[in-house]
């Protein structure tokens, strides 16, 4: 029995380790810090748990519209397709810390480019 | 079918619909984003009846104990009556046991709670005055070894209640002390791990109470104590602090000045600066921050850049009124 992606990357533990590493990545990169700065850091750290939980292909239930709206400050903030790549650079190369193989990463990239567009709000 | 009550109107639950669910389909309006119980957009919190485990998960213990939930998570099981409004704070009389200048911009006022109040050493409460000004300030007593409540009050321009605490306060009077809340306390799950503890102005109060209960508890690791302030006057308890520091061999203390050139025994240096520099590897560290919402900010992200688990920073900001 095939196991899913979110299985195979280790589930809810695997998301709690790669919140750590995938927070610092961010805060750090100087061409998004801004995005995450000056919030809540307990908040932000809550959403970001989500975020990787969807991108792993765990449960979730996020609808474009939540994608939209969560989002559509930092749009005004000036959010755009060079931040998302930076998001989802960080994203493969917290994976590749952690030891995931690089088809796995491939598989979470794209889910994370699956939602580009609404987080955009294009 | 449990009964789900909402600002006094009655929500008929279906099902296995969550809090969450039932609201959103007779229209109100709950925040909300993953409703899968991670992001925590959605929480509220519970008036009566108590929320399902499952819809507490990943909650802080102080917001679980307050009764907060996940909406989208929580599936009632009894009556709820739920709200997205914060506690209302319990007032207790309590009277002017003794005020003391520590400097001419602290003071320390303990005082007479009228029952005894539960707390953890760090929280900070509400003082209310009769005509209604309400502030915080943070506790610096231990419960188990003072039987007052111990609050260290800076002088601040043109503060309505510091004035009045400092110049027209005295022994006897009769103010209200709320439910000490806050997050900057000591866990007993601190125990077998180095603390650092950053501050700055009356931001000691806290860490005071936190340090003695560390103590108390037996703690032997580090124990490192960054007190900061523009200059000397800010500061206050030196002595009682460098003679903890002899007594205790796992306590180091390190007074700090932003705004003086090199004294001795002081660093010249912002308390959060100093305290990063020497440990620049904070991983398996306890942070405790308090005092001005800036230093508290950026030493929070500085710590977790450290390696500190965010959840193991914890920090209460002083907010001026204005």
């Amino acid at each position: 029995m095939t196991q899913s992606l979110y299985e195979t990357l280790g589930g809810e533990a695997a998301v709690n380790a790669a919140v750590d590493i995938f927070y610092r990545k961010v805060l750090a990169d100087n061409r998004i810090s801004r995005f995450f700065e000056g919030v809540d850091m307990d908040k932000q750290a809550s959403k970001q748990k989500a975020f990787l939980t969807m991108v792993f292909g765990g449960p979730n239930n996020y609808t474009g519209k939540d994608m939209r709206t969560g989002h559509a400050h930092l749009v005004k903030m000036g959010l755009n397709d060079s931040h998302v790549d930076a998001v989802i650079e960080n994203l493969g190369s917290t994976l590749k810390e952690l030891g995931v193989k690089d088809g796995e990463i491939a598989k979470v990239a794209a889910i994370a480019n699956s939602v580009r567009n609404d987080v955009l709000g294009r | 079918m449990p009964k789900l009550t909402f600002e006094a109107r009655g929500y008929e639950l279906r099902g296995n619909e969550s809090v969450l669910e039932c609201l959103t389909r007779h229209g109100v309006t709950v925040p909300h984003s993953c409703k899968s119980g991670i992001c925590q957009s959605c929480m509220m919190r519970s008036v009566r009846g108590a929320p399902p485990a499952e819809a507490q998960k990943g909650l802080k213990e102080s917001q679980q104990a307050d009764g907060y939930f996940l909406a989208c998570s929580c599936v009632p099981q009894t009556d709820m009556e739920v709200t997205l409004d914060a506690p209302e704070l319990f007032l207790v009389p309590a009277k002017v046991q003794s005020l003391v200048r520590l400097n001419n911009k602290i003071a320390r006022l303990r005082l007479q709670a009228a029952q005894p109040i539960e707390y953890r050493p760090g929280q900070f409460v509400n003082v209310r005055r009769d005509d209604g000004l309400i502030r915080s300030y943070s506790l610096a007593s231990v419960p188990q070894q003072d039987d007052y409540l111990e609050l260290h009050v800076q002088r601040n321009a043109g503060g309505q209640m510091s004035s009045w605490i400092h110049d027209q306060l005295k022994e006897g009077d009769a103010v209200q002390v709320s439910t000490p809340r806050g997050e900057c306390y000591y866990r007993p799950d601190a125990l077998d791990h180095p603390l650092l503890l950053i501050g700055t102005g009356s931001g000691l109060a806290p860490l005071y109470g936190v340090i003695r209960e560390a103590l108390r508890s037996g703690h032997r690791d580090p124990v490192w104590l960054f007190h900061g302030s523009r200059a000397r006057t800010g500061l206050y308890l030196v002595d009682e602090l460098r003679a903890l520091a002899e007594t205790h061999e796992n306590f180091r203390y390190m007074p700090c000045l932003s705004g003086e050139p090199d004294l001795d025994g002081y660093i010249s240096a912002r308390a959060d600066a100093a305290a990063l520099q020497q440990h620049p590897n904070l991983k398996s560290w306890r942070v405790y921050l308090c005092g001005h919402p800036d230093m508290v900010k950026l030493a929070k992200r500085n710590a977790f850049l450290a390696g500190a688990a965010l959840r193991d920073i914890q920090s209460d900001a002083f907010v001026s009124a204005h």
